[in-house]
């Protein structure tokens, strides 16, 4: 449904020019939530405000519904737009304009009817859940209520795909929450498909179902959510990971840690289980066939989607010969094993 | 005061409301658009065009750098032209409608860029034409600005308009210096200061209250 194809934006020219997307490139299939991630300043709102070129692209092309609009003269353009909604961080509303009329814009900019714009502004606010608010201003609303406002305005022209541009980054956590219900919902409900975005792992982990990591203007990472959760591929989908799940060691482990075993050291191992191996009694059975004891440091079981993710750091105590073992029994089954350091035994 | 004398004050503040009134009108038919084209022909803007946007900059910028006293002197034969004679209240209202022309083109233009950016590129995101911004986004974003320029628009204008006697335009500036000053009547220059303090104040708690009404925010 969007396809970016080896996209780039620089801004400036001459001695510095500023690289701010470099060959990107992207599909996001029909109905689908795909979420770009990445720190500040990595790209990623270049990256989406190339999709409707709101920025246009140095090089490279922006397919959306098998139209590229690269291509298009400004006024196939601007049509083509109504097939795009847009929802942004600051939500963007007039504040001239009551929820109704904010609502009502695209479809004005459209030239429809006063009528047909009642008959289909109505239905957007239900869905929404705004039939209460429709003659406030936006001043007198929440920011979660006006980003849903947002979101009704940009469903009004009936778009087949809806760019969000950070748009929970400036709600708290429990609003943030229900603005990604409300965009989930509309993604079942109307098929829409949906690029969105974010800083947070929380927004990719509850609604995305693939995720995109960009650093310094470059997409390293494409991968379905599950199997990034599981298996991110590199360094800095790890340190994303890791900083979601805070599944560091504690400090004081951290400070023993030694990067080479001695002969009186116990490996500390993190763990990934997903898959069958969440529902496997693994730990039990690796202490009775390796002869092992495992002292559990830490753990965390997160739910991505339909997926279960299991994480643990670990110590493993016994001879040398023994944790060797076990490691290898760990690996045979299917799980994602991290020799995080060794300890010195403490008994 | 004479009889005849109150007369010839309710007749000045006539006058000054008169001229006032034109000149306001018109130089806000012409000075809204001006400032519209000033603001979306900046660059980076919706119609950004960089060669336009600075001839209309230095116009606008000779305009407001004339003074008001030598403008209306200077624009004598273009006023005859207009008002058909270069005399009178009518002939006053030209260089009046001139001076503020550019005035209220940078009012606009200064509250047109109040409007946040990201409320254009909404727009923009939406597929408005630039015409369609400036219509349903720019203008009724900056509503209160735009009324907040005009009041003072308004009240720059009745300044002026005192020396409108120049050119024998009357008003109540006029009528101050004739009387007030040439004749040293301090009741009539005492009356004509009150009336205008009273207009001024009149406009501008007008202004505010619309402002107040058309502010959403």
């Amino acid at each position: 449904m969007i396809t970016l194809k080896n996209v780039s934006k620089t801004y400036g020219s001459g001695d510095k020019p500023v690289v701010a997307l470099k060959d990107a490139s992207l599909t996001v299939p029909q109905g689908a939530i795909t979420g770009v991630i990445g720190l500040s300043g990595a790209g990623k709102s270049t990256l989406i405000r190339c999709v409707n070129l709101l920025e246009r692209p140095t090089a490279g092309s922006i397919i959306v519904d098998g139209q590229e609009l690269t291509a298009l003269d400004e006024s196939a353009l601007r049509s083509a737009r109504h097939q795009i909604g847009m929802i942004f961080q600051h939500f963007n509303l007039l504040s001239s304009r009551t929820v109704f009329a904010n609502v009502a814009l695209p479809l004005e900019l459209a030239g429809i009817s006063k009528a047909e714009i009642r008959k289909r502004v109505e239905p957007l606010l239900e869905l929404t859940g705004l039939s209460d608010k429709t003659a406030q201003y936006p001043a007198q609303l929440s920011g979660g209520q006006k980003q849903r406002v947002a979101i009704a305005r940009a469903l009004a022209s009936r778009p087949k795909v809806l760019l969000c541009d950070e748009a929970t980054s400036a709600l708290d956590p429990q609003t943030t929450a229900s603005i990604l219900e409300l965009l989930k919902d509309i993604n079942t409900k109307l098929g829409l498909t949906i690029l969105l975005i974010t800083h947070e792992m929380e927004v990719v982990k509850s609604i995305c179902d693939q995720v995109a990591l960009i650093s310094d203007g470059e997409l390293v990472e494409i991968a379905p959510v599950g199997d990034f959760f599981t298996a991110p591929q590199t360094h800095l989908g790890r340190e994303f990971l890791n900083d979601f799940l805070q599944l560091e060691p504690p400090r004081a482990l951290v400070e023993r840690l030694e990067t080479m075993p001695g002969p009186h050291t116990h490996p500390v191992v993190r763990l990934a289980f997903s898959g069958d191996a969440v529902s496997t009694p693994l730990i039990s059975r690796l202490a009775r066939e390796c002869q092992v004891d495992v002292s559990i440091l830490q753990a965390k079981v997160e739910s991505i989607q339909e997926r279960t993710l299991g994480l643990m750091i670990a110590e493993l105590m016994g001879d040398s010969h023994q944790t060797q073992q076990a490691l290898d029994y760990l690996e045979s089954h299917d799980l994602k094993v991290e020799v995080l350091g060794h300890v010195t035994r403490t008994a | 005061m004479s009889p005849a004398l109150l007369n010839l004050v309710f007749e000045s503040t006539l006058e000054t409301l008169y001229m006032v009134a034109i000149a306001g009108l018109i130089s806000a038919a012409l000075g809204i658009p001006l400032g519209v084209a000033l603001y979306t022909s900046r660059p980076g803007q919706i119609l950004e065009r960089p060669v336009l946007n600075n001839v209309l900059s230095i116009i606008t910028n000779v305009g407001r750098s004339v003074p008001f006293i030598i403008l209306m002197v200077a624009i004598i034969p273009l006023t005859r032209l207009i008002a058909g004679s270069s005399i009178g209240t009518n002939a006053a209202i030209v260089p009046l409608t001139i001076a503020s022309i550019p005035f209220v083109a940078r009012l606009i233009e200064g509250a047109l860029n109040e409007v946040g950016p990201g409320l254009v590129e909404a727009a923009q995101a939406m597929g408005a034409t630039p015409l369609q911004i400036i219509t349903k986004v720019l203008l009724p974003e900056a509503r209160g600005g735009i009324i907040n320029g005009l009041t003072i628009t308004v009240v720059t204008l009745i300044s002026y308009s005192a020396m409108a006697g120049t050119v024998g335009g009357g008003g109540l500036g006029d009528l101050g210096i004739r009387y007030g000053y040439n004749r040293f009547d301090p009741m009539v220059m005492l009356v004509t200061v009150v009336i205008l303090v009273v207009m001024v104040q009149g406009f501008q708690s007008l202004g505010d209250h619309l402002v107040r009404k058309s502010d959403h925010k």
